[in-house]
């Protein structure tokens, strides 16, 4: 079983925290993969900068262009991580653009991650048709988990769908927006969660965007098994450093 | 072989919709109704109204008589610069704004260069009564600081895009930001052949009055409705997506598309897609691209706004890895010396882009008995700062 699907099998809620690969430093990214580990954080979203990622927000839009500027690509990721599974055990996924990975080709790529211990990948810009005709073989022959997205505008139909040809989870976008929007949650999404929960679905679902502090934290996976903080965790790292990781997760549970 | 788009939305390996899934029933809504509206009576009856009374079509096929003695062949310009707005771009965007209110939309969005197609724009939104949302990049702000007045005096909000390179490809990226954060109420209007299918057919289909209107001006002045060769500059592609369409499938046209060299093609200093450019993704299409090896897309250069594209069209990208279309590219210096002898010899002052196509004459041999149709796709006004920083006037 990938490790991915036994996390999501202990009982309890996930949180999941999500950085860009070479932000703030080019070799911060095995560190701080294990100081997020320590810290209880049961699964991380390592992020492959891209020069335009559509759907970000300012922030991650801001590290991820610094990650760039230090000096951060593919291969260099791939090296960084090459002895992570000697002291990380928790499900690791790799959150990136598709044109990167076509440029590395998409075979090396999983067989990269899968040489390494990756557990699964998060594309925004791969729709789910062109990877389930294309690149699914692949993935399967490297035992790779492709999560895919949902929102309040999918339609109950296409959340069918998505879920007949997942495994893992449903990465859940919280509301109608980039990443890194802070309004909070209100009625609306109280109902989306709602109805998105008495859909029984077969893949739990775990949120994202929008979420940054306790409260958030705490509504999300009131209906869903988890929830993602990315921009929140970024701007913790813009102003602290990443020296102080552990006071980051102690705001969020 | 087909240079049509597929029903599954590409050109060969070219096109798609490479789209994150926020963005998908809206792009999923435009490609299952784009066809039915533009078929309907009502719509075909109100776009050819528009094209007629508001653009002024049809748009001159005009017989350049000195500038063919030059060259020793014949060539014909198609006056595209002289649509109400001053380019093509406005064909297009005549064509969803009635979409758009067809979708029942209330708000558009669109991004810009040059800030030709954000005008164009801002002015179907001023004819139709909706709100306008103009993305372009800061450095782009700053150096069309005329277009940028002209939108504002036409209503709409220019938005600076503050990210990236801070040019088209940023403003084309925020306005992909705004219609993830209004997916409800907003449609976008892209600008070029570019974006996720059904956009680069949509765009096309909309651009294509101008072969079409080609075809019928020819039969009139020459007996036949198709030229030898007919010419026209890419940068995303639009005005030589319309310029090509009905000669796509006639193997008798040769089909010639002109791209930046910008400071010349391996300088480092260049936009010239189909030479220095990768299958790769960008704006939600499969398209050869500019970029590093290790896929950031790399920001282009040309002395043209409207030409500094990274990408190049996924029709235009087929027309190119099938040798259908001959490319060639200009620099920057044979481009403003074409635009020029075009003022002297035949008292138009075209659009940098246009001068693009024009300065093919110099690098393509045409026959004494060939018929060339140049697609001239904007007037120079707007360029008129360049010009006169360039040759000292």
């Amino acid at each position: 079983m990938n490790r991915i699907e036994q996390k999501l099998q202990e009982d309890k809620k996930i949180l999941s925290i999500y950085f860009s690969a070479g932000f703030p430093n080019l070799n911060d990214t095995a560190s701080m993969i294990q100081e997020l580990e320590k810290n209880g954080v049961d699964l991380i979203e390592i992020g492959l900068p891209f020069s335009d990622p559509l759907a970000d927000g300012p922030t991650i839009q801001a590290s991820s262009t610094a990650a760039l500027q230090n000096g951060m690509t593919t291969q260099i990721l791939f090296d960084q991580l090459k002895d992570i599974r000697k002291t990380v055990s928790i499900p690791l996924i790799i959150m990136g653009y598709f044109n990167p990975m076509l440029q590395y080709g998409v075979e090396a790529f999983c067989q990269k991650c899968a040489e390494i211990g990756i557990d699964g990948l998060i594309i925004p810009d791969l729709p789910v048709a062109v990877y389930a005709e294309e690149y699914k073989a692949i993935f399967d022959k490297y035992g790779l988990i492709n999560i895919f997205l949902i929102t309040p505008q999918t339609s109950d139909e296409r959340i069918r769908f998505i879920d007949s040809v997942s495994s893992g989870f449903i990465y859940m976008v919280s509301s109608a927006s980039v990443t890194g929007s802070s309004a909070g949650f209100g009625n609306v999404q109280e109902d989306y969660f709602k109805r998105i929960a008495d859909m029984n679905l077969k893949n739990p679902q775990i949120v994202g965007f929008g979420i940054n502090n306790a409260e958030t934290f705490n509504q999300a996976t009131q209906y869903a098994k988890g929830a993602i903080i990315g921009s929140a965790f970024i701007k913790h790292l813009s102003e602290e450093g990443s020296g102080k990781i552990a006071d980051f997760v102690k705001t969020v549970r | 072989m087909s240079y049509n788009v597929d029903e599954k939305g590409y050109y060969g390996q070219f096109g798609g919709a490479y789209i994150p899934e926020m963005l998908y029933p809206n792009v999923e809504e435009l490609r299952q109704q784009y066809l039915k509206i533009m078929a309907e009576p009502d719509f075909k009856a109100e776009f050819d109204q528009l094209l007629k009374d508001y653009v002024g079509r049809p748009s001159p096929l005009y017989f350049a008589k000195r500038l063919s003695e030059k060259y020793n062949t014949k060539i014909y310009l198609k006056r595209e610069d002289l649509n109400h707005t001053g380019a093509h771009k406005i064909n297009n965007t005549i064509g969803q704004i009635l979409v758009a209110k067809k979708l029942g939309k209330k708000r558009i969005i669109a991004e810009t260069g040059a800030g030709q197609h954000g005008v164009a724009t801002a002015t179907v939104c001023a004819l139709m009564g909706l709100e306008c949302i103009v993305y372009m990049g800061e450095i782009d702000i700053a150096r069309q600081a005329p277009n940028v007045a002209r939108m504002k005096m036409l209503g709409a909000e220019v938005r600076a895009a503050l990210s990236g390179s801070r040019t088209l490809k940023d403003a084309t990226n925020e306005a992909i930001r705004d219609w993830i954060n209004n997916p409800v109420d907003t449609h976008y209007i892209i600008g070029s052949a570019i974006g996720p299918h059904p956009y680069p057919d949509m765009v096309t289909r909309f651009q294509s009055v101008i072969s079409e209107e080609i075809k019928w001006q020819l039969k009139e002045k020459e007996g036949r409705e198709n030229p030898d060769y007919v010419v026209a500059c890419i940068g995303g592609g639009s005005n030589a997506a319309g310029t090509f369409y009905h000669f796509l499938h006639e193997p008798e046209v040769g089909i010639v598309a002109v791209e930046a060299a910008g400071k010349g093609v391996n300088s480092g200093h260049s936009a010239a897609t189909s030479k220095l450019g990768k299958v790769g993704i960008i704006h939600g299409c499969k398209t050869l691209l500019m970029q590093t090896p290790d896929g950031q897309i790399t920001e282009p250069y040309s002395i043209s706004a409207g030409l500094d594209y990274p990408g190049v069209g996924p029709m235009h990208a087929h027309l190119a890895e099938t040798g259908r279309a001959e490319f060639f590219s200009v620099t920057d210096d044979e481009a403003m010396k074409a635009g020029l002898e075009l003022c002297k010899l035949e008292g138009i002052i075209p659009a940098i882009e246009s001068s693009h196509a024009l300065a093919v004459l110099n690098d393509k041999k045409f026959k004494p008995e060939d018929v060339v149709v140049i697609c001239l796709s904007g007037r120079g006004d707007k360029d008129l700062n360049t010009y006169i920083d360039y040759f000292k006037y």
